[in-house]
C-alpha cells in the first residue's frame, strides 16, 4: 500500500538528509549577515535558531503537563 | 452623491442574501459570486470623509464614513465573501448561503459606520446571520449555535450598556478613537473584546465554529473577529490593557490547538492565537503597529479562508473531522495538499507568503515602542504557529499515517477558490507593496532584508525539527480539552443545575398551596355564595337603613 515514492523510506531518509543540511546553513549563514539587533541578544549568532526550538520545547512540555490536567475523551460532554 | 454611495455597500450584499431563496439556482449562483464584485466596486467609488447621514430618535447618524482604514477591512471582507461564495457554490443549504452574504454585508456596514449606534445595528445582524450559519451545521450544532448566541447576545448587552452611557455622558454617538476613563467605555471595550475572541469567553470559537458545515466555517472564519480588530483599531488604538490580553489570546491558541484532535477545532484555537498578535499589536498603539495589525488582518483572513477551505474539502469528501480518522491524504488529493500547505505556510509568516510581509510589522511596532518582553513572545509565538498550524495541520491531514482513504480533489469550483486564495497568500508575500498602499499610515517598512529572512528561517526550520523530534508527544487522542465553557457545560453543573431545579420545585409547590389556601378564603367571602357576593332582598336593606339611622340618631344625642 505504501509504495508511493514520497513515504518509502529511502525518501524519507534523504528528506531528513536535506533538512538538516538547510538547517545547518540558515545557522551558517547567519555568520555573513549584517545584525541590526533591537535588544542586544536577538542579534547574537543561531539566536532564531534555538529561540525557535527552545520556544516549541517549552510549549509542547507546557502543552503536555496542562493536558494531563484538563483532557477528557471526546463525548465529555455528551453523556 | 451617485446612485452607488446611496446606499451603503454593505446594504447591497444583505438585500441580496434576503433574496437569494427566493431565485432559481443559476441565478442564485450568479448572485452570491456578483454581489461580491458590486460591493467591492461601491467600496471603491466611496470618496473619503462622511458620505451618507440619517437621522434616528433625535440622534444624527452617519451611515457611511470612509477612510483608508475602513476601506481596507470592507475590501478584504468583500474579496473573502466573493471567494468563500465560489467555495460554497455547490453548498445545497440556500440559508446559508443567504447567511452568509448578510453577515459579510453586516461586516462591511460596521467597517463603514461612523456613529455607534450604527456599528451597533450592524454588529447584531452579523451575531443573528453568523448564528444561523452556525445552525446550518445541522442536529448536532444545535448546542454550539446556541451557546454562541447567548455570549454574542450578551456581548451586544454590553456594547450596548456602554453605548447608552457613552451617549448619556458625551451627548455624542461619534465612533472615534476613546480612552478608557468612564465605565461606559469599559463596556464598550469588553462587548468588542468578546466577539475578538478574548479572554475569559475565548471558548466560543472553538465551541461553536467547528459544528458549522464544510463551508460555513469558512465565512466564520473571516467577518466577526475581524471586525473586532477593526472597531478596536478604531476605538482603542495604543490601550495597554489590549497587550496582556492579546498576549494571552496568542499563547491560549497554541496550547489549545496543539492537545487538539479536530482538524477543524485546530484551526479555530488557531484563529485566537493570530487575533491575539492583533490585538497586541492594537496595545502597541504605534503608527507601524497599527499598520502591521491592518495587514496582518488582510492577509489572515485571505490564509485562514484557505487553510479552512482545505479542511473543509475533506470533510466534504470523507466526512472526517479528526486528525486521528484521516492521513495520507496527499496521494490523491494533491490540489488541495498543495493549497493546504501554502495556507500553513503563510500563517507560520515563512518568507514569500503573506504572513511574512504582515505579521513582522507587528513585531517591529513592538521593538519600536521599545517594549522587549512582547518583542521575545511574539517571536516564541511565532515559532509556536508553525508548531500547531504550520506543521501539525498539514502532517496530520495530508500526511502521517496512511488513513486508507482515498477521496479525489473536491468539485472544479472548491478547486477555484483554494487555487484563487492560494495564489492571494503568494502573491502578497512576493509583491506586498499594493497592501502596503492600503494601510491606514505611510509604510517606510522593508520586509526582506537578509537578516530578518534568516531569523525567520531559522526561527521557523529550527520549530520543525522540534515538531518531527516531539513527534511522539503530539500524536494525537480522542479526546477534549476542558476549558471556561465546563462551567456552563460540565456535569457537576448539570448536578448543580438538577438540585436547582428540585428546590425550585418545592418553592413552586409551596406557593401553589399557599395560593389556593388565599383563592379559597377569597372564594369564601367573595364568591358566588360568599357573604359579601349574595343577593340580599330588599327587606333586610330596608331593616339595615333604619337600624344605621337608629344608630345616628342615638350617637347625635350622646
Amino acid at each position: 500500500m505504501d509504495d508511493h515514492w514520497l513515504v518509502r523510506r529511502s525518501t524519507i531518509t534523504l528528506l531528513w538528509i536535506l533538512f538538516i543540511a538547510v538547517l545547518a546553513s540558515t545557522v551558517l549563514l547567519d555568520a555573513l549577515v549584517v545584525h541590526h539587533s533591537y535588544f542586544g541578544i536577538d542579534g547574537t549568532f543561531g539566536f532564531g535558531a534555538w529561540f525557535g526550538f527552545a520556544s516549541c520545547v517549552a510549549l509542547v512540555l507546557f502543552a503536555k503537563a496542562l493536558g494531563a490536567v484538563l483532557k477528557r475523551p471526546d463525548r465529555y460532554y455528551d453523556r | 452623491m451617485t446612485v452607488n454611495t446611496a446606499i451603503p455597500p454593505g446594504l447591497w450584499l444583505i438585500l441580496g442574501g434576503l433574496v437569494l431563496p427566493l431565485l432559481p439556482l443559476r441565478l442564485r449562483q450568479a448572485t452570491l459570486l456578483g454581489l461580491p464584485l458590486l460591493a467591492l466596486a461601491a467600496i471603491w467609488t466611496l470618496p473619503d470623509g462622511i458620505v451618507l447621514r440619517a437621522s434616528f430618535l433625535d440622534q444624527s447618524l452617519v451611515l457611511v464614513r470612509a477612510d483608508a482604514l475602513s476601506r481596507l477591512f470592507a475590501t478584504v471582507f468583500a474579496i473573502m465573501s466573493f471567494g468563500g461564495g465560489l467555495f460554497a457554490l455547490n453548498q445545497t443549504r440556500v440559508t446559508e448561503l443567504s447567511a452568509a452574504l448578510c453577515y459579510a454585508g453586516g461586516a462591511i456596514g460596521v467597517v463603514f459606520a461612523g456613529d455607534l449606534i450604527t456599528v451597533f445595528a450592524f454588529w447584531e445582524l452579523m451575531a443573528l446571520a453568523s448564528t444561523l450559519i452556525v445552525f446550518c451545521g445541522g442536529e448536532a450544532a444545535r448546542g454550539a449555535g446556541l451557546r454562541y448566541a447567548v455570549i454574542h447576545l450578551f456581548g451586544g448587552a454590553l456594547l450596548m450598556a456602554g453605548i447608552a452611557g457613552e451617549v448619556a455622558a458625551t451627548g455624542s454617538t461619534t465612533f472615534g478613537a476613546m480612552t478608557l476613563d468612564t465605565p461606559a467605555r469599559w463596556l464598550i471595550l469588553a462587548g468588542f473584546l468578546i466577539n475578538a475572541g478574548a479572554p475569559p469567553l475565548s471558548v466560543w470559537v472553538a465551541d461553536a465554529y467547528p459544528e458549522s458545515s464544510w463551508s460555513g466555517m469558512v465565512f466564520l472564519s473571516a467577518f466577526t473577529t475581524k471586525t473586532a480588530v477593526y472597531v478596536l483599531i478604531r476605538g482603542f488604538p495604543g490601550a495597554e490593557v489590549l497587550i496582556p490580553i492579546g498576549l494571552f489570546m496568542v499563547f491560549y491558541g497554541i496550547v489549545y490547538a496543539i492537545l487538539e484532535n479536530d482538524v477543524r477545532r485546530i484551526l479555530a484555537y488557531s484563529i485566537v492565537n493570530q487575533v491575539g498578535f492583533m490585538v497586541t499589536g492594537i496595545g502597541i498603539g504605534t503608527e507601524m503597529a497599527l499598520n502591521g495589525v491592518a495587514a496582518h488582518a488582510f492577509a489572515h483572513i485571505v490564509y485562514k479562508a484557505l487553510l479552512l477551505m482545505a479542511a473543509g474539502s475533506v470533510l466534504f469528501l470523507t466526512g472526517k473531522r479528526n486528525c486521528t480518522d484521516v492521513g495520507g491524504l496527499f496521494r490523491s488529493m494533491p490540489i488541495t495538499t498543495i493549497c493546504g500547505i501554502v495556507g500553513a505556510l503563510s500563517i507560520s509568516a515563512f518568507p514569500l507568503t503573506s504572513g511574512f510581509v504582515s505579521k513582522s510589522m507587528i513585531s517591529d511596532g513592538a521593538a519600536g515602542a521599545h517594549l522587549p518582553w512582547v518583542w521575545f513572545l511574539l517571536a516564541a509565538a511565532s515559532a509556536g504557529v508553525f508548531l500547531h498550524a504550520g506543521i501539525k495541520f498539514p502532517w496530520f491531514v495530508f500526511f502521517q499515517k496512511d488513513s486508507g482513504l482515498r477521496p479525489p480533489d473536491p468539485p472544479w469550483n472548491m478547486r477555484a477558490a483554494m487555487i484563487f486564495f492560494a495564489a492571494l497568500c503568494i502573491g502578497l508575500g512576493v509583491w506586498p507593496e499594493p497592501l502596503y498602499a492600503l494601510l491606514p499610515y505611510p509604510v517606510t517598512y522593508v520586509p526582506y532584508t537578509a537578516n530578518h529572512v534568516i531569523f525567520q528561517l531559522q526561527l521557523l526550520l529550527f520549530s520543525g525539527l522540534a515538531f518531527f523530534l516531539m513527534l511522539g508527544w503530539l500524536q494525537r487522542t480522542l479526546t477534549i480539552t476542558l476549558d471556561v465553557d465546563w462551567f456552563w457545560r460540565g456535569r457537576t453543573v448539570r448536578h448543580l443545575g438538577r438540585g436547582i431545579d428540585r428546590v425550585w420545585a418545592v418553592i413552586e409547590h409551596l406557593a401553589e398551596r399557599l395560593g389556593r389556601m388565599l383563592a379559597r378564603l377569597v372564594r369564601r367571602h367573595h364568591g358566588i355564595e360568599g357573604v359579601l357576593a349574595r343577593t340580599w332582598p330588599t327587606g333586610s336593606m330596608a331593616f339595615w337603613t333604619a337600624a344605621m339611622l337608629a344608630a345616628y340618631l342615638v350617637i347625635s344625642y350622646l
